[in-house]
C-alpha cells in the first residue's frame, strides 16, 4: 500500500474514535436528563459534575481528531 | 497536502501574519512583530474592558448593563464558592478574566465579519495561546499548593483510604494524571475551536464547489450544506460558551485540589 493512502485510511479510522466520543457525550447528557427528570430539585446542583463528565468524554474524541490531523498534515 | 488551485483551504484561516511589517527585532532571533493574533487578543481585551467598565456603576437598582456584568461576575463567584469554598473568593479575579477572555475570543472568532473584508482570527484556535493559559492555571495550582502545604502537597497523589499495597501504583497514576492536566486543558479548548472552524470551511467549500458545478448539483449539495452551516454555526456558539465554562470550571477544581488536598 502506498504510504499516502495508508495515512488517509488511518485518518479515516480515527473518525471511529470521534464517533465513540459522541456516544460517550450523549450518554453523559442522556443519563443526566433521565435522572434530572426524576428529581428536578437536585438537578441544578449537579451541573458542575455534568460538565466535568462532558469534558472528560469529549477530550477523548478530540484526541482522535488530533490523531487524524497529525496523520494528514504532519506525518 | 496543499490545496489545489481555486479550492477552499480549511487551514488558511489559522495562518499568523505580521500586520505592521515583520522586522520588529527585539534581540537576536526574538521577533515581536504585531500579528493578526496579537491584534485580535487586543480587540478581545478592549471589548472585555469596555463591557466591564460600562457595568461598574454601583447603583442600588442595577440597570441592564450593570445587571449583565453582575450576572457574569456572580456566575464565576458562585462557581468558585461551590467548588473551592470560601477560600475560593480570592481567585475570582483570575478565573473571571480567564473565563471572559476565552469566551470573548471564541465568540469574536465566529463573527461573520468576512463579508466586510475583515477576517476575524480565533485566538483560542492556537495551541500556543491556550497552552499559555493552561500553564498559567497550572502554575497557580503549583504555587498555591506548595506555598500553603509545603511538601505535604505530595499527599495529593495518595487519596485517603488507599490500601497500603496499592499506594505505589495509585501514586504513579495520580502523578501522571496530575501532570497531564495542563495538556488536557489546553488541548480541549484548542481542538474544539479548531475543529469547528475547519468544519465550517469544509462545508463552505461544498457550497462553493456545488454551486459552481451547476444548478442541479447546487440544489442537491449546496443548499443542504448551507443549511448545515447555519446549524453548525449555532452549535459553535454553544461550544464557545461551554469550552470557556469548562476551562474555568476545571481551573476551579484544580485550585480546590491545591487549597484542600484530597
Amino acid at each position: 500500500m502506498e504510504a499516502e493512502a495508508a495515512k488517509l485510511i488511518g485518518a479515516g479510522l480515527a473518525a471511529i474514535g470521534a464517533g465513540m466520543a459522541a456516544i460517550g457525550v450523549g450518554n453523559v447528557f442522556g443519563s443526566f436528563l433521565e435522572s434530572a427528570l426524576r428529581n428536578p430539585g437536585a438537578a441544578d446542583g449537579q451541573q458542575g459534575r455534568l460538565f466535568i463528565g462532558f469534558a472528560a468524554a469529549e477530550l477523548l474524541g478530540l484526541l482522535a481528531f488530533v490523531v487524524a490531523m497529525i496523520l494528514i498534515f504532519v506525518a | 497536502m496543499a490545496a489545489e488551485e481555486g479550492k477552499v483551504d480549511p487551514m488558511k484561516q489559522f495562518t499568523i501574519e505580521p500586520l505592521l511589517g515583520s522586522d520588529w527585532q527585539l534581540a537576536d532571533g526574538i521577533n515581536i512583530a504585531f500579528t493578526n493574533s496579537a491584534l485580535w487578543m487586543a480587540v478581545t481585551t478592549a471589548l472585555i474592558w469596555a463591557f466591564v467598565a460600562g457595568g461598574m456603576r454601583r447603583e442600588l437598582v442595577p440597570g441592564r448593563w450593570q445587571m449583565a456584568v453582575e450576572t457574569m461576575t456572580g456566575f464565576i463567584d458562585d462557581m468558585l464558592e461551590a467548588n473551592v469554598g470560601k477560600e475560593g473568593r480570592k481567585y475570582v479575579p483570575y478565573v473571571f478574566s480567564l473565563f471572559m477572555f476565552i469566551l470573548f475570543a471564541n465568540l469574536l472568532g465566529l463573527l461573520p465579519l468576512g463579508l466586510t473584508g475583515i477576517h476575524p482570527f480565533t485566538v483560542t484556535s492556537h495551541f500556543t495561546v491556550t497552552g499559555v493559559l493552561a500553564v498559567l492555571s497550572f502554575s497557580i495550582v503549583l504555587i498555591v499548593g506548595f506555598g500553603k502545604h509545603g511538601f505535604k502537597f505530595f499527599t495529593l497523589f495518595v487519596p485517603h483510604g488507599t490500601p497500603l499495597p496499592m499506594i505505589p501504583a495509585i501514586a504513579l497514576i495520580e502523578f501522571f494524571s496530575f501532570l497531564i492536566r495542563p495538556f488536557s486543558l489546553a488541548l480541549r479548548l484548542f481542538v474544539a475551536m479548531m475543529a469547528g472552524h475547519v468544519l465550517l470551511k469544509v462545508l463552505s467549500s461544498f457550497v462553493i464547489d456545488g454551486t459552481n458545478a451547476g444548478l442541479g448539483i447546487g440544489l442537491l449539495v449546496g443548499v443542504p450544506s448551507f443549511a448545515l452551516m447555519v446549524a453548525i454555526s449555532a452549535l459553535e456558539i454553544l461550544v464557545a460558551g461551554i469550552q470557556a465554562y469548562v476551562f474555568a470550571l476545571l481551573t476551579a477544581l484544580y485550585i480546590n485540589d491545591a487549597e484542600h488536598l484530597h
